[in-house]
């Protein structure tokens, strides 16, 4: 059984992150095709998604200009698997804290945008995620944090502030896990997610 | 504000600090501007950032002299305008320009040959900088070693301010080929190119292995309407940086909304027809094809 996978490809690093779904696929033994999610009609068919970094502004208008917005929604609300960083974290949240961005409101978080400064100010370092064993590779670009993270699970935190959460089948991140060899994170939200509707398994 | 806990482990202005940057940009359009408020209308028209400067590139043609950096009162006005990156250009080897827009918190820095080169031999060394830097190339081989010195994203070097997108075809088509060769090519046969071409030998391999630039690859100069930004993107390019066909057109809203809607269709004909209606005209444009030498940008710090 092979997996559908769509990265939301309308803007940002998304070739990373369709790389980064195959080498946590493989590493769960599941198979997957990962297309590129640019316009309406094919995030019905997938059963995970992800939404890359990149410009948030950019992002949120192309997915309601071109009717993908609902069709996100429809996904969590089946309690299908989405992976949010960075600017998808922004357009995932509640509250961007800024109306030059229209979110999708499917994860109840208060995020604040480019929270460290600018990109000079942006940085890599290591961090503890809950629940894996090892420090995660965290790379932040002109990164957001979470500012009310309400009743979501959090998963990582820098500098005493949320960088991670997790939310019934979301999992949102500041950082981007996408642009190291580290599939882990990928791994927890598709494959190892107890709280996302089971994936149709492999045998 | 309070120390991280394990701020001993943070590292600033690394490769993949920068090289993550412009991964951030891929899909987008970057748009030049000369104000906060042209800034303003960027953003709204959904560019993914925007390069500060102090006339666009068909202004400075047309105008001549010496062509520099924008007073950095401007473009700080232009960071402030915008939530998106803001970016800036310095000369081919002012190293003192460079430092200036680091130091205002410039998000990437464009060493630029529409500006009048500060040095004939060298370009600035980028690695000893925190902010990233884009550079332009008209082939592989300048394309790598501008990525040698630091260079954490390429642009093609079409000719700016001519709204005649051929040369920034030629040179998208010039890399690609080159990158095709370098595939099939043996080590040895590698190693020979990259001493004839002057590239750093370690980034000749990895091209070859990844079949593509290890850095993201953006379309720039002559790029004026939604079908030019399409052609880019079917070109292999990752986004288009567009100078005065925005604001050098008839309706710069109308025109900078189309062709960001048109880097997201590039592949679908009938979405870009309906894009592309009602845009208002262009840029008027001046065509480069027997432009005389001595008037064209590109062959700028090679």
């Amino acid at each position: 059984m092979t997996l559908t996978a769509g990265v939301i490809g309308v803007q940002g690093d998304v070739a990373e992150h369709a790389a980064a779904i195959t080498r946590a696929a493989r590493a769960h033994g599941e198979r997957v095709d990962v297309i590129e999610i640019r316009r309406s009609g094919l995030v019905p068919d997938c059963d995970l998604l992800s939404m890359p970094g990149g410009e948030s502004t950019t992002i949120s208008r192309s997915l309601r200009r071109e009717d993908i917005a609902p069709e996100i929604r429809a996904h969590v609300a089946a309690g299908k698997p989405l992976l949010a960083t960075c600017a998808g974290l922004i357009v995932a949240a509640t509250d961007a804290g800024d109306e030059r961005v229209s979110t999708l409101d499917l994860l109840d978080v208060t995020v604040e945008r480019n929270a460290f400064g600018r990109q000079r100010d942006s940085f890599e370092t290591s961090i503890g995620i809950a629940g894996l064993d090892e420090p995660f590779p965290a790379v932040f670009i002109r990164a957001p944090v979470i500012t009310d993270a309400g009743d979501t699970e959090v998963l990582a935190t820098w500098d005493d502030r949320p960088v991670a959460v997790h939310d019934g089948p979301i999992v949102g991140t500041s950082f981007h896990p996408e642009l190291t060899d580290d599939s882990r994170l990928h791994g927890f939200t598709f494959f190892e997610n107890p709280s996302s509707e089971p994936s149709p398994q492999s045998p | 504000m309070s120390e991280p806990t394990d701020l001993e482990d943070l590292r600033r202005g690394t490769d993949l600090v920068k090289r993550g940057f412009a991964r951030m940009q891929q899909g987008g359009v970057i748009m030049d501007v000369v104000d906060a408020e042209q800034a303003r209308i960027a953003e709204d028209a959904g560019a993914v950032a925007v390069m500060a400067l102090e006339a666009v590139p068909a202004d400075i043609r047309k105008r001549g002299g010496v062509a520099r950096m924008a007073d950095p009162g401007d473009i700080q006005g232009v960071i402030d305008a915008v939530s998106i990156p803001a970016m800036g250009k310095a000369r081919i080897g002012h190293t003192t320009e460079a430092r200036i827009l680091e130091s205002i918190g410039v998000d990437m820095i464009d060493e630029s040959e529409v500006l009048t080169p500060a040095d004939e031999r060298y370009h600035i060394d980028k690695r000893d900088f925190t902010s990233p830097f884009v550079c332009g190339a008209r082939d592989l081989g300048e394309a790598l070693r501008r990525i040698g010195e630091g260079a954490a994203m390429i642009r093609t070097k079409g000719e700016a301010g001519t709204g005649d997108v051929n040369q920034a075809v030629s040179h998208q088509r010039n890399i690609l080929g080159s990158i095709r060769k370098l595939e099939g090519m043996a080590h040895e046969e590698r190693e020979a190119w990259a001493r004839e071409h002057e590239a750093p030998a370690e980034l000749v391999h990895e091209t070859a292995e990844m079949g593509r630039l290890p850095v993201v690859n953006f379309a720039a100069g002559g790029i004026a309407t939604p079908a030019d930004a399409a052609l880019m993107m079917f070109h292999g390019c990752d986004g288009i940086f567009v100078g005065s066909g925005i604001f050098g057109a008839e309706n710069p809203e109308a025109m900078g909304r189309a062709i960001v809607e048109a880097v997201n269709n590039w592949d679908d004909p009938e979405a870009l027809a309906e894009i592309a209606t009602d845009t208002g005209k262009g840029m008027q444009g001046e065509s480069n094809a027997d432009m005389p030498e001595e008037q064209q940008l590109q062959g700028r710090g090679v």
